[in-house]
């Protein structure tokens, strides 16, 4: 522990090509694009099929089918493939594969679970379906469509960590640099930071979620 | 001549290689099989005393289920590389990573199942003179089967996935294949590992299935139409 945190202070290992700040930089830059991108195909069509009650089997088991399929498969079949000359593609792609599960089912689910009684009094009242979803299913389902943003952010975290064993960027990296090197106390420090990533993107989305819950509730 | 072939073009899927490596595949699957039997059991010896503590004395609850959370937000990769002062380059470490992740789904499911307990059942079984153990081990625990069985299945199937990650210290079954494959691009390995890989998945998931259909029969007999 005490090698990992001299590790971790020496500052020539925060700079240069394969530095913790270039490394960084690469992990949020391939899990933020998977994850907007995986968001902008997961959402609406959960979203959509939830208010149309329809698809609930698809939905539901992508999830299952997520679980079995293991990540460092994947990132390999893409590594050799003709994908890897494609700079940060297998590896986003990879990450919008993974991501896209537990957005769509909780998405879906979501909607299901709002109550029919008030999804029937909003009809009554006279409103179109665009209408029922955007004021009475969307602000309703908010609370589990934004737990599934958490674990598809979480899982995208992960899996673009798992990106270092096939060789691709991120944070992952100064881990597998050192078992390459046989350097404990790198393995340590890498596997700090990571998890320290994850936790902050973790904690600052229970934050948002927080707020939302808040200005909801409130206004 | 035309045979080998598919090695030296390097095909996808290669029936020379399948032949000429299958102790190789058979030995990367047992590994891979034993890794996961290993965790999950020891997860679920873990985790259903964890649960019913957590039942017990309300108060541990929030400390339980925040830090198996917590754990479970570790990425795989970090998670094992962790514990590598500690168990050095071992199955164990990868059994211990294994283990930690599986908890929290299953104290998770555990605590469902109970909970899901009729409370009217819990009193007749009291009124019948059940003391706490009998009715924690003859009605509660059968009665929460199908919730922590789900939960089961669901820790084995991702325990077989992440299984492969135990790579990076050498100790991850059919994940080794695919380690030792890529610096050389072999698209067969790589492929013939990963679809193992899913079908124990799916193989576990469906073995799992059945012995929760022979342990609770009775979910089949209230199902069963004209049957009473």
């Amino acid at each position: 522990m005490t090698g990992a945190w001299a590790w971790l202070t020496t500052g020539a290992h925060w700079t240069g090509e394969e530095g913790i700040g270039q490394r960084l930089a690469e992990h949020v830059y391939v899990s933020g694009a998977a994850l907007l991108i995986a968001s902008a195909l997961a959402l609406p069509l959960g979203l959509w099929l939830g208010h149309l009650g329809r698809g609930g089997a698809l939905a539901v088991n992508v999830s299952n089918v997520g679980r079995a399929v293991p990540v460092f498969a994947v990132l390999a079949l893409f590594m050799v493939s003709p994908l890897r000359n494609a700079g940060y593609v297998p590896t986003v792609v990879a990450l919008v594969l993974f991501a896209i599960p537990p957005l769509l089912t909780n998405a879906y689910v979501g909607m299901r679970e709002v109550d029919r009684s008030a999804v029937r009094a909003a009809r009554g009242m006279g409103m179109t379906g665009g209408q029922v979803f955007r004021r009475v299913e969307l602000p309703l389902a908010g609370p589990v469509v934004m737990t599934g943003v958490r674990s598809a952010a979480v899982q995208v975290v992960a899996t673009a960590t798992v990106a270092a064993m096939v060789g691709q960027g991120g944070l992952g990296r100064i881990i597998t640099a050192g078992f390459a090197l046989y350097d404990t106390a790198q393995v340590v420090a890498g596997a700090v930071l990571v998890a320290l990533l994850a936790l902050l993107v973790e904690a600052v989305l229970v934050g948002v979620d927080r707020l939302l819950t808040a200005r909801r509730t409130s206004g | 001549m035309s045979t080998p072939n598919c090695l030296v073009t390097n095909d996808w899927i290669c029936g020379e290689y399948l032949r000429t490596r299958s102790e190789e595949l058979t030995e990367a699957t047992l590994q891979h099989v034993g890794i996961t039997v290993v965790s999950v059991l020891l997860a679920i010896l873990v985790a259903v005393p964890l649960a019913l503590l957590v039942r017990a004395r309300p108060r541990f609850a929030g400390p339980v289920l925040g830090l198996t959370t917590l754990l479970y937000t570790v990425p795989s990769l970090a998670m094992f590389s962790l514990l590598l002062p500690v168990f050095g380059l071992s199955a164990a470490l990868v059994v211990t990573g294994l283990v930690l992740y599986a908890l929290t789904i299953l104290v998770r499911n555990t605590l469902a199942g109970l909970d899901a307990v009729p409370a009217e059942t819990r009193e007749a079984a009291r009124g019948m003179g059940y003391g706490s153990w009998r009715l924690l081990w003859q009605v509660e625990l059968p009665l929460a089967l199908p919730v922590l069985m789900a939960g089961i299945r669901m820790a084995t199937v991702s325990t077989i996935a992440l299984t492969t990650v135990g790579s990076v210290v050498g100790r991850g079954g059919l994940g080794n294949l695919i380690e030792d494959a890529l610096p050389t691009f072999f698209k067969a390995q790589v492929l013939a590992a990963s679809v193992l890989c899913v079908l124990l998945a799916v193989t576990a998931d469906l073995l799992l299935l059945g012995l929760q259909r022979l342990l609770t029969p009775w979910t089949r007999i209230r199902t069963a139409p004209g049957g009473v």
